[in-house]
């Protein structure tokens, strides 16, 4: 993930970090996050726009303690990769919870928080990230 | 005042963050000698009225089962939006995933925004414009650091899927009443991170006038008395004035205590009386009758009576839960959630 203060880059990516839109490959059958027009498993080019499950379990993750710009001041946190129901695997930070309560299979579900905000005076930018259920 | 066509609420959502700060911990800080509230809720470092906002719309929409292309108009009411200038009205709508054909704005009235929003959402159905509409009142309360006004503070926001459609309506607004005056009694310039307000005013000019008024008013236009009412839900910036209220206009304590949630989350400023709504319709049965009046300084007070149809109680909004679950932070863990920190490292 590109971290640099664009407010296009923020405007483009809205979507798919404001909504868990993913996509469907429509040969092998294995479901992305984000939502891309070729699969990462297979290479078919035939992939069909699903809206994923807000559930799911932490597969793995790490915890920042030092943290890039406009994320100062918020750690530790952490950041996992988080398996939906629907098979979807998501890179993604948790919140709402303490590091050292993370584990592998913690249940989640996905909630809508403030990313960062770019300097005092720039935009701010959302989305999904999970919480313990 | 009533709508010529019968518009109710279809679903409808909450949303308290899990942070709480004990009014003795706020009492300890300042050396105060008591509290006006046992607790209230405190955001996430990563929250703020537009998130808050997006919880609460998203359990509405899903209670009402409406499709998200269908809702055609957002209004969202708050005092304390992330933008000074930029509506996060337009974030929830793309967030949410409603359509782009939408009417969408942001309104501000202290606390009697969200309920504002809901009046004129109601009125853009019934008059045949839309037939789905949100309306949503969010706020993250600001307070001066050692201000009275920093023990009840607090975060929430509430929503509601209003419409017309008879099979999804769960309470049908029954009859509106607002009332206004220019009283200044609490006010924020632009520029100001903190508001200032008229402690004597307060009371009796301000919340008392208008609350009052606009009940008595809804029940002289309507012919009803407080005990055609099943529940009555006021604007709580504490725990006293909406019981003084109750007591003033002829209810009883049972029929305000169970949206009364100022002990246990604070004033949630244009979310208060809509949270307290919340609450009461989980609890409520069919046909039963309920009266909300806000209050928004400034001042405004909106009463809204409701009747509850067959579909109510079908399913229920999170707020208990939200309710139950908490994690207590001291008061130096809520400055850096407040953002009143100064000179922090970003
Ligand atoms: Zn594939």
């Amino acid at each position: 993930m590109v971290w640099a203060e664009s407010v296009p880059r923020v405007w483009r990516e809205r979507v798919k970090k404001y909504r868990l839109l993913g996509g469907k490959c429509l040969k092998c059958g294995s479901v992305v996050y984000p939502y891309r027009p070729a699969c990462p498993y297979c290479g078919h080019e035939e992939l069909q726009p699903l809206e994923l499950s807000r559930r799911g379990r932490v597969i793995n993750f790490t915890i920042i303690r030092h943290p890039p710009t406009g994320f100062v001041g918020k750690e530790p946190y952490v950041v996992a990769i988080v398996e939906l129901e629907d098979g979807a695997r998501v890179l993604a930070q948790l919140t709402d919870v303490k590091p050292e309560d993370v584990k592998i299979g913690l249940e989640v579900e996905a909630v809508f928080r403030k990313y960062r905000e770019q300097a005092s005076n720039g935009v701010i930018e959302y989305g999904i990230k999970f919480r313990p259920v | 005042m009533k709508f010529s066509t019968i518009v109710g609420i279809a679903g409808y959502g909450a949303y308290v963050p899990v942070y709480r700060i004990r009014g003795s911990e706020i009492s300890r800080m300042w050396g105060a000698e008591e509290e006006t509230v046992e607790e209230k809720s405190v955001p996430g470092l990563d929250e703020d009225s537009l998130t808050m906002a997006y919880e609460a719309a998203r359990e509405a929409l899903q209670m009402s089962r409406v499709k998200r292309e269908d809702v055609g108009a957002i209004l969202v009411g708050s005092e304390s939006p992330p933008y000074a200038v930029k509506p996060t009205a337009t974030v929830l709508a793309e967030a949410l995933g409603l359509s782009q054909k939408i009417v969408a704005i942001d309104m501000e009235f202290a606390c009697k925004a969200g309920t504002t929003a809901m009046l004129l959402a109601a009125g853009l159905i019934a008059s045949g414009a839309i037939k789905h509409g949100l309306a949503i009142g969010t706020d993250n309360a600001q307070a001066r650091p050692g201000d009275e006004l920093e023990f009840t503070a607090g975060a929430g926001a509430a929503a509601f899927l209003l419409s017309r459609d008879s099979e999804r309506m769960l309470a049908s607004i029954e009859n509106v009443f607002s009332y206004v005056t220019d009283t200044p009694d609490f006010w924020r310039r632009e520029g100001e991170e903190f508001p200032r307000h008229t402690f004597r005013f307060t009371g009796s000019p301000a919340y008392f006038h208008h609350v009052l008024s606009a009940a008595k008013g809804l029940m002289e236009e309507t012919g009803l008395k407080p005990n055609d009412f099943d529940y009555v839900i006021f604007h709580q910036p504490n725990v006293k004035f909406p019981l003084r209220a109750a007591q003033l206009l002829g209810f009883k304590v049972d029929q305000v205590k169970p949206g009364l949630l100022c002990n246990e989350i604070g004033n949630t400023y244009a979310a208060a009386s809509l949270l307290g709504l919340a609450r009461v319709l989980d609890i409520a049965k069919p046909n039963q009758r309920i009266l909300v009046v806000s209050f928004g300084s400034g001042a405004g007070s909106d009463a809204i009576s409701f009747i509850t149809t067959e579909n109510i109680g079908v399913s229920k909004s999170s707020i208990e839960k939200l309710l139950a679950r908490k994690v207590y932070v001291d008061y130096a863990l809520y400055s850096k959630h407040k953002g009143t920190l100064k000179g922090v490292l970003r």
